[in-house]
This record gives structure tokens, sequence and C-alpha cells, in this order.
């Protein structure tokens, strides 16, 4: 018999790992992934298969090369950031910008503060983001849904959020009355980032994260409640402010309310600073889609929000056990 | 031209205006500072150990400078900088610096994987504390070197080491400052702050085992079994004394004739920093004892 | 269904011995009875070597007031007082007995006949904790601590009601279902005895609905004891803990350390000590032996034994198949809060709810991966505390933080590094944490 094995309890373990929640996140994005293929075809697959590839690559050659460790690619991690910067990614995007913006969400973004659960900001977005400043007419000229041949040359269109934007600075509400149908927008038939559109699949991984437990529904709840009730305060007020519904249903509201903002690593560990987190940044993404420059809010608010979670998780302490009762006694 | 103009204006009103308020804070929230401490700090060594006992150094310095006051700084040793620099200290203070004894951690431990056979495994965090609360550990000594650098981890010279092959942690003299961090950090409190002696010479039992000598014996095979041959040995000098089946040698009293070390049946007592021995002789004695071969007293103090 | 509001996991049950009937265990050819069996003072020897002893012989009388005396169970010659390996895996005071045949003391009755308490007015408060002081008995679910103590309120508190732990919320452990199935009665009236001893005249048996056979009958016998409640809970670990079982049956927290239970009005005792409490104010039979439940996946026979206190495990093992090739942890108690043994040696205590044997492939921890803050430690804490942060301060040492973060509060119940998808050692250090910053506040309590 070999030598016996001693430690503190517990004795068993639940089973979890970091590869099934990573993998299970991966898994809830497939629905949006089909539905961007079906949408955007060629060039969406081009886009994501670049971002997936050089996330990876890029946190194997650094951690292999630059910090000797042991390589992480397989926990997942590596795979969820590209999936999810692709998401983020206009479907006409030229590879070599995509590989710039890999190497900056993996190698900025995530390794530079210590790998995996060390980093202040979701890599996804900070790659996003930096793509956005650099390249801004690349990263803001959208191709229509439909043309599933189409790269490079994609004919490109409006945007529900680019409409939305030329209401209010026009102060025009019937401008408004392009914004595609209610229906187009729930499938995904509205041009937009690759994983972005389609909200009905967006809402059906959130569903199966949230029924495998991977996720609570505070986040992308509190944040679609926050916008939602807001947006709807502003449209009453003034109707050159679309309608709640398809400002939660335009643009990454969907897909960040339900995989950027629950990002494990920069979200906040508490029910209670959850939802203040939530309702922070919907409130900054209405603020800045109404009144900023940038048609688009969330990922700034999501990154700005990051910032403050370390504060929220120093303030936000769970309700401990019998704390009501002692504060009673007192 | 007129741009230019607003522009100095406007900066430099700002300018004036900041400058104003800093120098009323500063005025407003100055805090006198005995114009010693920084003097004292400066020549500390900046290793902030905590190893004289003071948060930092300048909290040392602070100390210092109140004992000043108070008429001696005897008492307050920086274990880093040892006597040099509390010479120094004591200049800028205008006191005699009293002499103290250096001093080096001695891990007192010699269980080394042949010695004490590693029973059972130890899975979980790497802490020497953690596992000491699984009770006995990996091996069958309850006071013997866990193995797991919590000693190393405190030690901010980088004086002491597990070593990999003995699963014990080594003291490196030469970078070992005696502050003492190690000592505290280990939960079954093997290493001991000794004097480093003349030399660096010095005699010590190496083993904290204090079960009864039965049991001693199974649990490793350098284990101390509290038979006091070694006081015995030593009655001239009275340096070594048995509490709870374990010698302890007070290097006060310890004239480092080495006949413990000869005298134990288990090889539990070491001397550190001596010569190697020329074969049959016992012990380089240092001149004043007498012994019962005389010959032996003729030490070879050519090797020093 | 009712249970506790904050926390909670779900491990696999893995209830291998549920239904097989309770055995006797063979008497052991050596017993060695540790004087650390309770927590508290230690108890101190009064036998030497050469005395001879019955069954029910006083061996160690308490050594203080939070303490419990020790009795041979077993009858033979002292053979030696001294250091034993007992089941904190350390050596410590104890004495050994070589059993010769099984002759009890006269005073023990042995009969099987069901006392009641109405049928014994003579029976006050004080003289049912006395017995029970007498008799050594403590907490039985594992926490061993002195049962006498937590029937005598501290000034300033009153009982309102009683909370049998039935609950057995541990995986694999079987040896209260077992007890419930076979001594419905004797429980009850243990149930009353505690009742009759703090005053109060409500008392509930928690037992989780994973045991629908024991649930149906002791309520059925509850019958008899119209005072008496049986309350079926909802499966969740750690509903077995004190203050979550008080939570799930009567729905009141108990505030942080250094309140304990009866500040909230309840008395929380485990089923198996309400039965040895019958056993000893009805039959006068000192703590001498209890059931344990000997499993584990490679077992070839799970079982629940009835055993003397002493039996060394190996003995155990024996009687239940023999301990299996691929044995790779020995635990003393349940996989969730048990203790890892290094040997077979070691002789089963008072509180030996369980012998568990883990194979190889479960019992090694996987490699401890970076935190992911996924905050399901947090999610899964019944006690409403950052697991993630606090084991982060008492590895960095940080031990002012970790105690104005409620270290002190932590119930030790695993669910922490159960759940951690990074497979973290965060009990581990919590637990050094807690400890460190108790040994803190003893001081400073002291100065």
């Amino acid at each position: 018999m070999s030598k016996l094995i001693i430690s503190l309890s517990p004795h068993v373990h639940g089973g979890d790992t970091i590869q099934k929640n990573m993998y299970g996140v991966c898994l809830a994005l497939v629905p949006a992934l089909i539905a961007s293929l079906l949408f955007f075809g060629l060039g969406s697959a081009i886009v994501m298969a670049t971002s997936v590839v050089a996330c990876v690559a890029f946190e194997w050659v650094i951690t292999r090369f630059l910090l000797h460790r042991q390589s992480t690619i397989l926990d997942g991690s590596a795979i969820l950031t590209g999936l999810l910067l692709g998401f983020n990614l206009p479907s006409n995007l030229p590879v070599w910008i995509i590989i710039l913006g890999a190497l900056f969400a993996i190698g900025v973004g995530k390794m530079t503060f210590g790998g995996l659960g060390q980093n202040p900001f979701n890599p996804a977005l900070v790659g996003r983001v930096f793509l956005l400043i650099s390249f801004p007419v690349q990263m803001t000229t959208w191709p229509q849904p439909g043309q599933l041949t189409a790269y490079a040359d994609a004919t490109t269109g409006a945007t529900p959020l680019s409409i939305m934007q030329h209401a209010i600075s026009a102060g025009d509400a019937s401008i408004l009355k392009e914004l595609p149908s209610g229906l187009d927008m729930l499938v995904g038939q509205t041009g937009g980032c690759i994983g972005e559109v389609s909200a009905i699949c967006l809402l059906l991984g959130c569903a199966f994260m949230i029924w495998r437990k991977i996720i609570t529904w505070h986040i992308p709840v509190s944040i679609i409640l926050t916008v939602a009730l807001l947006s709807g305060l502003l449209h009453i007020a003034n109707p050159i402010y679309a309608d709640p519904l398809s400002v939660i249903m335009s643009g990454g509201l969907m897909l960040g309310a339900c995989f950027m903002a629950t990002d494990y690593v920069t979200s906040p560990m508490t029910a209670r600073g959850q939802l203040i987190y939530g309702i922070c940044i919907g409130a900054l993404t209405v603020a800045i889609r109404c009144w900023g420059a940038y048609p688009e809010g969330m990922s700034f608010a999501i990154l700005i929000m990051n910032a403050f979670t370390p504060l929220i998780n120093t303030y936000c302490k769970p309700k401990r056990f019998g704390e009501i009762r002692k504060e009673a006694n007192k | 031209m007129n741009v230019i103009l607003i522009a100095v204006i406007v900066l430099g009103g700002v300018g004036l205006v900041s400058a104003l308020v800093l120098y009323l804070a500063s005025q407003k929230f100055a805090v006198y500072e005995d114009p010693r401490i920084a003097q004292v700090a400066e020549v500390l060594p900046q290793a902030n150990c905590g190893g004289c006992g003071y948060p930092g150094c300048s909290g040392f310095a602070g100390a210092c400078v109140k004992a000043a006051d108070g008429g001696s700084i005897d008492g307050l040793l920086c274990p880093v900088g040892g006597q040099a620099v509390m010479e120094q200290v004591a200049g800028i203070l205008g006191m005699q610096a009293s002499a103290a004894a250096p001093k080096v951690a001695v891990v007192r431990c010699t269980g080394t994987c042949d010695a004490r056979p590693h029973g059972v495994e130890f899975d979980g965090a790497h802490s020497c504390r953690i596992q000491n609360m699984t009770g006995m550990g990996e091996t069958q000594c309850l006071y013997g070197c866990l193995g797991e650098g919590d000693c190393s981890h405190a030690c901010l010279f980088g004086a002491i080491k597990v070593n990999p092959e003995t699963r014990i942690a080594e003291v490196d003299e030469t970078k070992c400052t005696g502050c003492g961090a190690c000592a505290k950090a280990c939960p079954r409190g093997i290493i001991e702050l000794r004097p480093v002696g003349p030399k660096g010479r010095r005699v010590v039992v190496l083993c904290n085992n204090k079960d009864k000598g039965a049991l001693a014996v199974k649990e490793c095979k350098h284990s101390c079994i509290g038979c006091g041959k070694c006081v015995k040995t030593c009655e001239k000098f009275e340096a070594i004394t048995l509490d709870a089946n374990l010698a302890h040698i007070d290097p006060d009293k310890c004239k480092m004739c080495r006949k413990c070390e000869d005298a134990c049946p288990r090889g539990a007592i070491h001397a550190f920093n001596f010569p190697p021995r020329k074969p049959k002789t016992v012990a380089p004695v240092n001149g004043l004892q007498t012994t019962d071969n005389g010959q032996q007293a003729a030490a070879p103090k050519s090797e020093v | 269904m009712k249970t506790f509001k904050k926390g909670g996991v779900h491990p696999a049950e893995c209830k291998l011995s549920a239904g097989s009937p309770i055995r006797e265990a063979a008497l052991p050819k050596q017993a060695v009875f540790s004087m650390f069996q309770h927590i508290g003072a230690p108890a101190k020897p009064v036998v030497k070597k050469g005395d001879m002893v019955k069954v029910g012989t006083l061996l160690g009388e308490a050594g203080g007031f939070v303490s419990a005396p020790v009795y041979s169970s077993v009858s033979g010659k002292v053979t030696k007082v001294d250091v034993a390996l007992d089941a904190s895996d350390t050596r410590r005071m104890a004495v050994y007995v070589d059993v010769d045949g099984d002759e009890w003391e006269a005073s023990i009755d042995r009969s099987t006949t069901l006392e009641r308490l109405a049928d014994h007015p003579e029976l006050d408060s004080q003289t049912i904790i006395d017995r029970i002081k007498q008799a050594g008995i403590v907490g039985m679910g594992g926490a061993t601590f002195p049962c006498h103590v937590k029937l005598c309120p501290p000034p300033g508190t009153k009982a309102e009601c009683v909370i049998i732990n039935a609950v057995e919320c541990e995986p694999y452990l079987t040896a209260d279902h077992s007890l419930m199935l076979e001594h419905p009665d004797e429980i009850l009236e243990g149930v009353e005895l505690i009742m009759k001893a703090v005053n109060v005249t409500r008392g509930y048996i928690g037992i989780e609905n994973n045991k629908p056979d024991a649930i149906r009958l002791l309520t059925d016998h509850a019958q008899s004891h119209p005072n008496i409640e049986v309350v079926p809970l909802k499966v969740k670990y750690p509903q077995g803990g004190e203050k979550q079982l008080i939570d799930a049956v009567i729905g009141r927290e108990v505030p942080a350390p250094p309140a304990i239970p009866i500040h909230v009005g309840a008395v929380v005792q485990n089923v198996g000590t309400a039965f040895a409490i019958y056993e000893a104010v009805m039959k006068h039979k000192p703590l001498i032996d209890r059931i344990i439940t000997v499993t584990g996946k490679s077992v070839a026979n799970p079982s629940n034994l009835k055993a003397r206190l002493g039996t060394p495990f190996q003995q155990l093992i024996d009687e239940c198949g023999g301990l299996p090739a691929d044995t790779g942890k020995i635990i003393g108690g349940g996989p969730m809060m048990g203790k890892a043994l290094i040997s077979l040696d070691i002789p089963m205590t008072k509180g030996s709810s369980g012998l568990l044997i883990i194979n190889q492939q479960e019992a090694r921890r996987a490699e401890a991966q970076p935190c992911i803050r996924c905050a399901k430690c947090v999610t899964a804490c019944p006690m409403g505390l950052e697991p993630f942060l606090l084991a982060t301060l008492s590895s960095q040492h940080m031990w002012e933080e970790a105690e104005h973060n409620d270290i002190v509060s932590c119930i030790e119940c695993g669910s922490c590094s159960f759940t951690c998808p990074s497979h973290r050692h965060l009990l581990d250090n919590i637990r050094l944490g807690k400890q460190t910053v108790m040994g803190i506040i003893r001081s400073r309590q002291a100065k």
C-alpha cells in the first residue's frame, strides 16, 4: 500500500473546476455564434477564428517564453477571451487589426497583471476599447446582415444604435422609425458587432449559465432592468429617446450584461455588490448612449465599473449570519 | 499676444493660489519630529525587518532617541546591523553602546528523511503552521521540522532554506542576522537564537523532542532521549540541563570542550564551526580546563 | 420544507451503509482510553498499572467544569498509563487496558425494558444533569463538547426549546439514522429528559428528508410525546451545524461569537447524545459505547457498528471486510469535517461518528489554481463570510484585518473548499487564521 494521505477537512470536493466554468460560458456563447454565422457568414467565421486562435497563441507564448510558467491555455479562459473579443468586433475587420486586439487583450489586459484572476479589467473589453480608440473608422462601420460570402468587401450600413444617436443629435423622433422591427432585433437581423446582434440567443446562453450555476442572476438582471427603467423614463419625457425595448435589444447591451459584465474576475463578489455594480453599469450605459460621443456605452460602462469593483468588494460585505439580531440587541 | 498674456495670467494665478494653499497647509499641519530620529534612521540598515521588536527602522530610531532622552540605550539592539550600527547610533545620540552578543538562528532538528521516515503524506496548503494543525504531521515526531518552509518565508535575508533532500530547514550563517523572525514563524518552536560564540563556535543540542526515551528512539534516529549522559559529562561546568526529556546547553556556561558531543549516544549534539578533528583526538579545548587525559588538552590550535 | 437560509452546498450523499442494521462489534483485545475525548480540560487518570477494572469503572475523573470523566468500556487489567496516539493524530495521555472477559459494574442496568420519564417523578432537573455529568456524556455528533455544560444555561439566559440534531448532513455517515430506526422510544425519552433538565416544554427533532423512514417512525412514536415535534428538513449541508439547525427549525439566527445558541433560547443536542442520556439517566450506564459508521466506496461491507470506546479502528475495519488495498486516506468522522488519521491503531473515542476509507483516486486534492474570483465560496458560506478574502488575509498573516472580517464566526464546515472551482485550500488557511485570531483575542482579554 502506498503512503496514506493526511490533510485538513474537507476531504471531498464538489468537482467544480475552472475549466467547467470557462467551457460552460463558451458553450453558452454557441447559440449567439451560430446566429452570427447565419447573419454574417464568412466574415464572422474569419474574425472569430482569428480572434480565438490569436488569443490562445498569445497566451501560450507569454506564459511559455515570457513568464516561464506552466502553460494555461487549456483552462479555457484564453479561448473565452478570444470568443468575447471576436463577438465585439465588426465582421469586416482586417485580420491584422484583430491580431493586434488579441495581443492587447491578452498581453496588456490579462498577463501584465499576473494572468488569470489578477486582471482588474475585462481583457476582451480592454482589447475592444483599444481597437475602438486606435481604429475608430474600421471599428464603427458595420456590415449589414445577410451577406454570407462577403468579408472585407461587405456593404456597411446604419446600426440601431447609430440611428438612435442620430435621432437624439437631430432632435427628431421621426428618425427612430428607421429602426428595425422588434422581431428583427430580437433575432439579430440588424447591423452590429458579430456577437451582439441576436438578443434571443444571448438570453438563451445567459439562462443556460444561470441554470448551470456558472453565474447568478444579479448582474444581468440589474443591468437590463436599470437600462429599461432609465430609457423608459427618458422616452416618456422626450420621444427623441428610443423606447426601452429597442434600447435593451440594440447594440452590445445583451452581450455586455450577460457575458462581459458577469466576468468572474472583474465583477464584485457579493450579491449586494453585484446589484450595485449592475445598476451603475446600466445607468452609465444609458448616459453614454444618450449624451456621449460614442453610440455604444456598454464597454466603457463595464470598464469604468471594473475599476470600482475593488471598492465595492471592500464596502459591500455579505450579510453575516446573525447580524441583524446583533444590532437589534445593542 | 493677448492669448499668451491670458494664459500666463491664468496659469500664474493658479500656481500662486496653489502655492499659498500648500504653504498654509504645511504650516498648519506641521508635525515636529526630533531631527535625531532621521539621523539615527539613516545609519540603520533600512531592512524594516522588525527584528528589533519595533515597527520598522524608523520605529526603532524613535525608540533609540526616546531611550537616549531617558539616559541609556542599553537593551536596544539592531540585530541586522549589530554592534557596529549600534555604536554609530550611540555616537549620534552621545551615548555609550553596550556590548551585546550577536546571535544566530539554529534549527534544532536533524531528523532527516533517513532518520525520521515520512510515513504519511500531507496534502494541503504549503505551510508548516497548517501542517502542524493536522497533529503529528508527516513523520512520527511531534517536535521535529515540518519542512514546509514558514521560516524561510519569514526570513527577509534569504538566510534560511529548507533542504529538499533532508526536508529540514538550514541556516546560512553568513546571511543570518539573528533577527528571530524565523523563530517566531516556526509553529513548533524548533529554531533557537544562540549567541554566535567565539569564532562562530558553539555546541548545541539539535533536537526538540520532549517524548520519553523509548518513544523518542522509535520516532527518530537522531532524537534526544533524555538519557542524561551529556549532563554527567558536563558536571564540572553545569552547562547542560535536562528538562522534559530534552537536554539543553546553556551558551553562557558552555566551555566548548565538545565532550558532550562525544558522550551523546544519539548524535543529537552538534558542534558548529570547529576545525576538523584529527583522528583519535577528542576535543580542541580552549586551554583553560584540565582533562582526564592530558594529551588531548593540547588541542591543534594551528588548524583554526 | 424548512432549511437554513444562507449558503450551503449539496455533497453527494454516498450513504452506503443506510439501512444496514446496527451490529455489535467484538470486544477488542486491548482497549486504549484517551483522556482527551472531549473539548475542555483533559480527564485525570485515577487508575494505575496493575489495577483491575470492569465495564463502567471510572478511569479518569473530569479535570474541571468543562470536562468529562472517562469510563472503562471493557473489563480487564490496566497495563499502563502512558501517552498513546489518539484521534487528534497526536500522542496524549491514555489508559491501556488488556481485556479479560466482559464483567460489568453491578450498578449498570443492562435490561432493555423501556423506562419512561413519566414513571420517574423523582427525577428533577438537577438529578438529571448530575447523572449526565457523572456518566461523562459529550456531544456525540463529533464536536464532543461536554453535555452537562450545555444544559446549565449561563446567568442571564433562559432555554426556551430543545432541538435535537438528527440531521446527519455529513455524507457517508448513517450512525444516527440507524440509531433512530432501532431505538425511537429511547431517543424520545432522552429528549424528554433533556427538556426536563433545562425546564422547557418544547422539543424539536430535526431530520433531513433523505431519511423518510426515520421521519415516519419517529413521528409515529412521538404521538405519545405531545411536546416533541419531528421537523423534516430539506437536504443541505451543513444543516447539522448548531447555528444552521436553529435557523432551520425555529428561524432564529445566533449572533456572532461569543454568543452561543442559548442566547436565542435554544439547546441543541445530537440524537446520539439523547440516546446516551437516556441510558445514563435511566440505566445508570456511563458513556462506554457508541454507534459508528464504518464505510467507504471500497469497503467490502459498509456497516453501522455498536462498538466499545477504546477499540482500535483496525479491528472495526476488519469487521467490515478489512482495509481495502486502494486505501488513500482514512478519516475519523465524515468527509466534510472529519479528521484524516495517520494510523489504524488509533482507538475510537466518544466523538467517533464514522470511520471512512477514501480510495486513492479521491484521496488527493487537485492542484490549487489561482483564484478566479467567482464568488462561489461567498455564495456557499453558511455564515455569510467571504472565504476567499479570509484565506488570503490568513496566508498574508494579516490577523487584524481577518478579525475585522469576522474570521472567528467561521464554523469550519468546509463548504468553501468543497465548492471552489480552483481547488484552493481555503479552509486550511482560514482555520489557521481563526486559530491565531482567537489566540490574539484571548490574550487581549487576559490583559
